[in-house]
């Protein structure tokens, strides 16, 4: 059985008291929980600050180009359904340059994780607006203020038929930990946002910012998180300042919903066509 | 008797005339004649002048013909369109429906038969019919029985209902006897008949699919582009057979991140676009060559730039294939030139890509990946799986706990040994990051000096078998060099060119990277002239065999860019125009 430290890998280079690190915790302490291999895992990230969290986290570690960590997991997955996958992104990242294949990887409903460190801002390029930050926020590219709308990413999770949707934040490391316990157990493709403050570039949405707004849903018994439309109002009342599991429901997965495809993982299946399947193939052509 | 014949049928698009095509074609296949059929069409579903142009052989042929033979008009536009291509004394049969008449520009001799197609189909059940009753017209003058298209029919309505069958078969009989009571033989346009030879019949881009699956693909990521779509479409059909899945991407973008994920995780992969596709997978092409991750990528060229002829022949990807993506990775671009070569170059492409890991592109051009035509049985012995370089699992778990693989050790010839996430000992980082051994980043001067060498050196000096075929003369007055389809009408005007007694080569290139350098500069030393003959405006093959050093003090470029693929006349005039300014 693995440790904590069997999923530690390189010593980040995040700055000091950066909220990835809570992040990298949190699944940390979730892997051990889970009595998971980190042999047997991949973390597929993208660009930017959150990037990096493949490598260092200490199971096998895909760092792939801005935007494109979730096709990249996908991909993973569909050889090797017997591995547990992750995608790991930011907000610029996955929000900005890799939305498409936010909406299309909740629709396919493969089984994939996806964790979003949403830090409102572009940190490792030191500080640009985000597609979350709040209106009016000024950044370098937004010195009077950011005037477009932020992306809303549990909306779009919920509306789209996500069928794991969760916030979680850095500064609670132990519910974060329970939150992605949760959705890498969870069948299907399922999205963590987590609120990681950026303690450089973003003066706004802090720590104390969140400690003093976020309402953790466990609090509160009248939260139904089987409820889609109901979570869509609650996320709306409380201007998505909520944690904990969103919702949760049952969807037929993409690997599931292709009767045919293999249960056991293809990369480790034989390649060769027999004669006869190739006779067969060949007969189609005549 | 003829040795071959040219056929076309035409009429609107949406009104069957694929499938006429397509009865004709497969009938004759399976008598044994050889067929070569290329579609001319439009980037919209209904309406718009549609044809199919077939050409019926004794022996294998890769090109349409010159000119044309038999016409099959459903409309006036096709004889309006077409006429021109007529041979003197070819013959136009038409449908009584709309009055045709021959236009003007008509060549000598060329008789024009008004046939009551549509009229004859309702009285045999349906009007859809009518290119039933023109296939039966079309049998009275090529000579063949009017039962020529019943096993066809059958396998293609039989289990349906025999009653379709049967009205269809009718149909066939009805322009048969209306074509023969027209009271006029055609002996001249009679085929000779065919060896009983099986052959396969079927369309470049399903040789590809094919072949990734002898290959053992099993997982295909996509998105729909003309004309690499049918790559896809039979991969939909087949790979749920041996356990795979086909998925539709939401972009190209994610077509190639998803193929590169699951080569990484171990799983021979797939994916097929055409130009605009291709470009929007030029940078995780890169991380592909960055993270050495094999991936095999289809381009079938379409016309370009932009949206460009989206249904139109052309073969102007290959700057991009070649140079695209920013900063300098290896690549294979391998460049098949027939049916039985899209099958055979897939089948490699696997086998370099996991050898050299390094991204692989198949580049097709529209006429090699949608002309449908009659290939040699594909052999099974050709195929087999050379997974390259993986790790030891004795060396894995040699691997202290705690330390990293090394994923990418320098070894002599550049290439590191593979592991897949799942195996114990092999726990490492990819990274598009410049990394070291481990894959961990690493910025340092030396390591990127040295990891840049050891990527880019995995194919220095590389010649791959077969990169160029050559045909003709050992030391040809002139030497024609050309790439992908092309082959059919090159490989025609030769033998042409060749009967007239003239001394001319072919050189052909089937792998654009590596460059074969040795092999295309040695045939080329020994020319007095070169042509290089390729389907773009700008040349890109001429200027890349020049950029690999290649010159010739008598090297010329002949491009053709209007949409069309050669046809063997057109070389045949090329190389007899430019002898004659040669030797002025």
């Amino acid at each position: 059985m693995a440790i904590l430290a069997d999923f530690k890998a390189e010593k980040p280079t995040w700055c000091p008291g950066c909220g990835d690190f809570g992040v990298l915790n949190a699944l940390q302490r979730a892997s051990v929980e889970l009595g998971l291999d980190p042999e047997e895992m991949v973390v597929v990230s993208g660009i930017g600050c959150s990037g990096k969290l493949s490598a260092y986290f200490g199971s096998y570690g895909l760092h792939s180009i801005h935007g494109r960590s979730l096709p990249t997991a996908q991909g993973v997955k569909l050889a090797n359904r017997e591995l547990t996958v992750l995608a790991a992104g930011g907000d610029g990242d996955g929000f900005g340059i890799g939305l498409g294949h936010f909406i299309h990887a909740m629709r396919r409903n493969i089984d994939i994780t996806y964790l979003v460190m949403d830090n409102h801002i572009y940190g490792l390029t030191t500080g640009q607006t985000s597609p979350t930050s709040d209106a009016g926020m000024i950044t370098k590219t937004a010195p009077t203020g950011a005037v477009e709308e932020p992306v809303h990413p549990l909306h779009l999770a919920l509306v789209t038929g996500c069928g794991f949707v969760a916030q979680g934040f850095s500064g609670d490391i132990v519910q974060l930990a329970t939150i992605v316990k949760r959705a890498i157990a969870h069948k299907g493709f399922s999205f963590v946002n987590i609120f990681s403050p950026c303690v450089t570039y973003n003066k706004q949405n802090t720590y104390e910012f969140y400690k003093s707004h976020v309402k953790k849903v466990e609090d509160d018994p009248t939260y139904d998180a089987g409820n889609r439309f109901a979570a869509l109002e609650r996320v709306t009342e409380a201007n998505a300042l909520l944690t904990g599991v969103l919702y949760e429901g049952d969807r037929v997965t993409f690997e599931d919903g292709h009767a045919k495809y293999s249960t056991k993982g293809l990369a480790t299946q034989e390649h060769t066509l027999s004669d006869d399947d190739y006779v067969k193939l060949l007969a189609d052509f005549r | 008797m003829l040795q071959e014949l040219s056929w076309k049928v035409g009429g609107q698009q949406g009104e069957g005339i694929d499938s006429t095509g397509k009865t004709f074609s497969s009938s004759l296949n399976r008598m044994g004649y050889f067929i070569y059929s290329y579609r001319h069409f439009s980037s919209r579903i209904k309406g718009g002048h549609t044809n199919d142009k077939v050409r019926v052989s004794t022996v294998q042929r890769f090109s349409s013909a010159d000119k044309l033979d038999i016409l099959l008009a459903f409309d006036q536009e096709t004889i309006d369109f077409n006429g021109h291509e007529l041979r003197a004394g070819g013959v136009v049969v038409a449908d009584a429906k709309f009055n045709p008449v021959l236009p003007a520009n008509i060549a000598d001799d060329v008789i024009l038969f008004s046939i009551p197609f549509t009229k004859l189909a309702e009285q045999n059940g349906a009007s859809i019919m009518k290119n039933m009753v023109a296939l039966g017209a079309t049998a009275f003058v090529m000579g063949l029985s009017p039962d020529f298209c019943a096993a066809e029919l059958q396998s293609k309505f039989g289990k349906k209902s025999q009653k379709i069958v049967d009205q269809n078969l009718a149909a066939v009989q009805a322009g048969y006897d209306a074509m023969k009571a027209q009271g006029q033989d055609f002996p001249e346009l009679h085929l000779a008949p065919a060896t009983p030879d099986k052959h396969l019949f079927l369309i470049g881009n399903d040789a590809i699919g094919f072949g990734a699956l002898a290959a053992g693909v099993k997982i295909m990521p996509a998105y729909p582009i003309t004309p690499a779509s049918d790559v896809m479409e039979y991969l939909i059909k087949k790979l749920p057979q041996v356990g795979g899945v086909v998925v539709q991407t939401e972009d190209e973008i994610a077509a190639l991140t998803m193929t590169i994920g699951a080569s990484y995780a171990g799983s021979r992969t797939l994916t097929a676009t055409s130009g605009p596709g291709l470009s929007l997978m030029m940078e995780a092409m890169g991380l592909a060559g960055m993270t050495e991750t094999p991936v095999v990528i289809i381009d079938t060229q379409r016309g370009g730039p932009s949206t460009g002829l989206p249904t139109k022949h052309e073969q102007s990807d290959m700057n991009a294939v070649l140079f695209g993506t920013h900063g300098e990775i290896p690549k294979i671009v391998l460049a098949p030139a027939t049916a039985e070569e899209c099958f055979t170059a897939t089948v490699d492409a696997f086998n370099y890509a996991e050898k050299y890991q390094c991204p692989t592109i198949l580049i097709t051009d529209l006429a090699l990946s949608l002309a449908s035509q009659s290939a040699k049985m594909f052999d099974y012995d050709y195929v087999t799986i050379d997974r390259g370089s993986l790790a030891d699992p004795a060396d894995l778990a040699k691997v202290v706990p705690g330390e990293m693989f090394k994923r990418y050790a320098h070894t002599s010839d550049g290439v590191s040994p593979r592991v897949f996430p799942g195996q114990k000992g092999g726990l490492h980082h990819v990274t598009g990051v410049e990394h070291n051994e481990v894959g961990r980043p690493d910025e340092g001067q030396a390591n990127h000096v040295k990891m840049m060498d050891k990527r880019l050196g995995k194919l220095k000096g590389v010649e791959l078998p077969n990169s160029v075929t050559y045909q003709g003369s050992e030391n040809p007055d002139v030497l024609l060099v050309g790439v992908g389809s092309s082959y059919g009408p090159i490989g025609e005007a030769l033998e042409r060119l060749q009967q007239a007694g003239l001394s001319v080569g072919h050189a052909h290139v089937h792998v654009l990277s590596p460059f074969p350098v040795k092999a295309l500069g040695d045939r080329m030393k020994n020319a007095k002239q070169v042509i290089v003959a390729e389907s773009n405006a700008t040349g890109q093959l001429f200027h890349l065999i020049r950029f690999h050093g290649l010159s010739h003090p008598e090297m010329q470029s002949y491009t053709k860019y209007d949409g069309t693929p050669f046809v063997p006349g057109e070389i045949e005039n090329k190389v007899k125009g430019s002898m004659i300014e040669w030797q002025r």
